[in-house]
């Protein structure tokens, strides 16, 4: 890959609404993505394989849970800092930045919401130093949008309960070493359990021929018989309302992210159609390409304030999952239509290894699909404005 | 062990520098700060003595408030206390005498600067704190060894490396080979929030420099050639030029 050239825009000033802590957690993030990640994405990308060694990496930069206390070994950042540092590792692969959203969203996370003392402190400071890679099973074969309809389930016996089912689109499965899994109990309610690799019955086998995420690993969980002891349960929540707060804060961090990918889709564009020459002129001195350039930059300006305010309503504890559905779809949404526009700046290029844009926009079709689909989204702001359930 | 790290903080790199339309001085509107990529090097191999044989690394800046945000990045990394002389740096021989008071005081074993800042690139802060207090300086270092008191340097010169061997306390400005920077993680981010500044009074009482800046005049005559009539070039070069 060509050398990353990145540099930020701030159309609106928007740096001047967050802290000089902020702004070096950003500079930070940043300088490690163009030294550690930049140089091997898209390779990795194009063999569809995992860049495996850059967990340990985003352990030691902080990216795994950095709003989960330090105690656990998190960061004890605050929620806008999570989202500065999805937003610039995103703004080099969505795959990587998914990595890290399943680790400190959906597995750190609900452990500390929902976990005993001694769960948080068994699993915590090995997933935030990247140790432990873990993953979130609650989309199954026959159950995406409808996860209330799950079929996993447990049953009780005695010391240890008995787990059975199927999990998929799993970031992370093949190789983690815990999954946090959500299943049904004799009485139908759902309740959080942590399954251990090596565990008899259990396998996370690996999906193959994707065309998105391709540099971020995608498996099943198959529990056949599983017996998990029951001090491996969360005990502190059952329904749904478990895992999807855990997906309030992943999608939270996606808003984010898309910014990211829009910002370096919006940087590639504007640099190339300033140096690409036709007719004897920079194109970006056409007006249709001006015309793009200029939307790309209102939608990502628009999509950086929602973010922002997004981020101050989260860090006071006040922002709504629908609020957070909002944004999510918005910038996904967003980012999808200014990598398109992106690509179609540089022609030909754009659709080769050599730019970024074209890696993104795959990716994307697995953003805007996951953490709940772009309709499903506009039925949770429906149900929010109108106080009707539109949902099946 | 202590040791002083001493720290500028200077336009990054890709800012385009603007005067001010009276020509008094920079126009820094707009300008992104950083830590001198040089003084990284020096603050990297301060870590990794620390990391290696324990050090206690105090950052030092000349400057005013807006500077306080280098010597955090620096905690960030790792560095343990930190001081800011309140002066605007004005001159490499006003700087090296405002640390070099400070230095005098605290005594410290090894005393970091780089090799020159990037924005008026002096290069002259490490020299003049070795004369200043009155201990050895080594320039242009790129290796250092330490064996107890004996440290032994190497530091390039045109057309190879000369080793030097002396003992502490020394001053030595750092070339890019000696460490490489770091980058903070949350972690030091998060800690770097209650390691203190201390702020100490200009014992020089400064005065602000006297200059003017005006850019440079962009070069005359010069005939651009479109790739496609490289036959143009010769001619110009042969028949205008009799170059050949």
């Amino acid at each position: 890959m060509a050398i990353d050239r990145y540099e930020h825009h701030d159309y609106y000033g928007v740096d001047e609404l967050l802290t000089e802590e902020h702004l070096l957690i950003r500079d930070s993030v940043r300088a490690w993505v163009k030294k550690s990640v930049s140089p091997i994405i898209e390779e990795y990308a194009q063999r569809s394989e995992f860049p495996r060694h850059l967990v340990k990496e985003l352990g030691e930069i902080g990216a795994f849970g950095p709003h989960i206390p330090t105690k656990y070994g998190g960061g004890g950042l605050d929620d806008i800092s999570y989202g500065i540092i999805m937003q610039e590792i995103e703004r080099c692969d969505s795959g990587i930045r998914s990595t890290a959203s399943v680790q400190g969203s959906l597995v750190m996370y609900p452990i500390y919401l929902f976990g005993s003392e001694a769960q948080k402190m068994k699993y915590l400071p090995k997933l935030g130093s990247g140790e432990y890679l873990g993953c979130f099973g609650l989309t199954e074969p026959d159950h995406g949008s409808d996860p209330g309809g799950m079929k996993t389930n447990f049953t009780d016996a005695g010391d240890h309960v008995v787990l059975n089912g199927a999990k998929m689109w799993i970031s992370n499965s093949p190789y983690s070493d815990i999954a946090v899994v959500w299943a049904k109990d004799e009485a139908g309610i759902i309740q959080g359990l942590i399954v251990e690799k090596g565990m008899e019955g259990f396998s996370a086998p690996e999906i193959h021929n994707k065309w998105s995420l391709r540099a971020s690993v995608t498996g099943e969980l198959v529990f056949d018989n599983v017996k998990v002891p029951k001090e491996n349960l969360l005990p502190g929540v059952k329904g749904l309302k478990g895992p999807l707060s855990c997906l309030n804060s992943a999608r939270y961090g996606i808003a984010w992210g898309a910014v990211g990918v829009a910002l370096d889709c919006y940087d590639t564009a504007l640099r190339y159609a300033k140096e690409r020459m036709q007719f004897g002129k920079p194109i970006g001195s056409f007006q249709l390409q001006q015309k793009k350039l200029a939307e790309m930059i209102t939608e990502i300006t628009k999509a950086q304030l929602l973010v922002w305010r997004l981020g101050v309503l989260k860090s006071a504890g006040k922002a709504s999952p629908a609020q957070i559905s909002m944004a999510k779809r918005n910038n996904v949404q967003m980012a999808l239509t200014v990598a398109r526009e992106a690509r179609q700046i540089l022609g030909g290029m754009g659709i080769t290894g050599e730019y970024s844009i074209m890696r993104h926009m795959m990716n994307l079709e697995s953003v805007v699909t996951y953490e709940g689909t772009h309709d499903i989204h506009l039925l949770i702001t429906g149900l929010d404005v109108t106080g009707l359930n539109a949902f099946g | 062990m202590k040791v002083l790290v001493c720290i500028s903080q200077t336009p990054d790199t890709t800012t385009k520098i603007v005067f001010k339309a009276d020509g008094s001085g920079v126009d820094y509107t707009n300008v992104k700060f950083i830590v001198n990529p040089y003084d990284e090097h020096a603050l990297a191999k301060a870590m990794e003595l620390k990391e290696q044989q324990g050090a206690e690394i105090t950052v030092i800046n000349v400057g005013k408030a807006d500077a306080e945000q280098s010597l955090r990045k620096c905690f960030a990394v790792g560095a343990d206390l930190g001081i800011r002389v309140d002066a605007e740096p004005v001159s490499g021989t006003q700087v090296a005498k405002l640390i070099a008071d400070v230095a005098k005081e605290r005594s410290y074993d090894l005393i970091f600067t780089g090799r020159e800042s990037i924005d008026y690139n002096g290069g002259m802060v490490g020299e003049l704190l070795g004369g200043l207090l009155g201990i050895p300086s080594v320039g242009y270092c790129g290796k250092l060894e330490l064996n107890g008191n004996a440290a032994t340097c190497t530091r390039f010169i045109d057309g190879g490396e000369e080793t030097v061997k002396v003992e502490l306390p020394l001053v030595v400005s750092a070339v890019k080979e000696l460490g490489e920077p770091r980058i903070p993680n949350m972690r030091g981010i998060m800690q770097a929030r209650t390691k203190p500044i201390e702020v100490i009074a200009d014992s020089e009482n400064s005065l602000p420099a006297e200059v003017r800046y005006e850019s440079p005049k962009g070069k005359a005559g010069c005939v651009y050639i479109d790739a496609a009539e490289a036959g143009k070039l010769i001619d110009i070069l042969h028949n205008e030029r009799k170059l050949f």
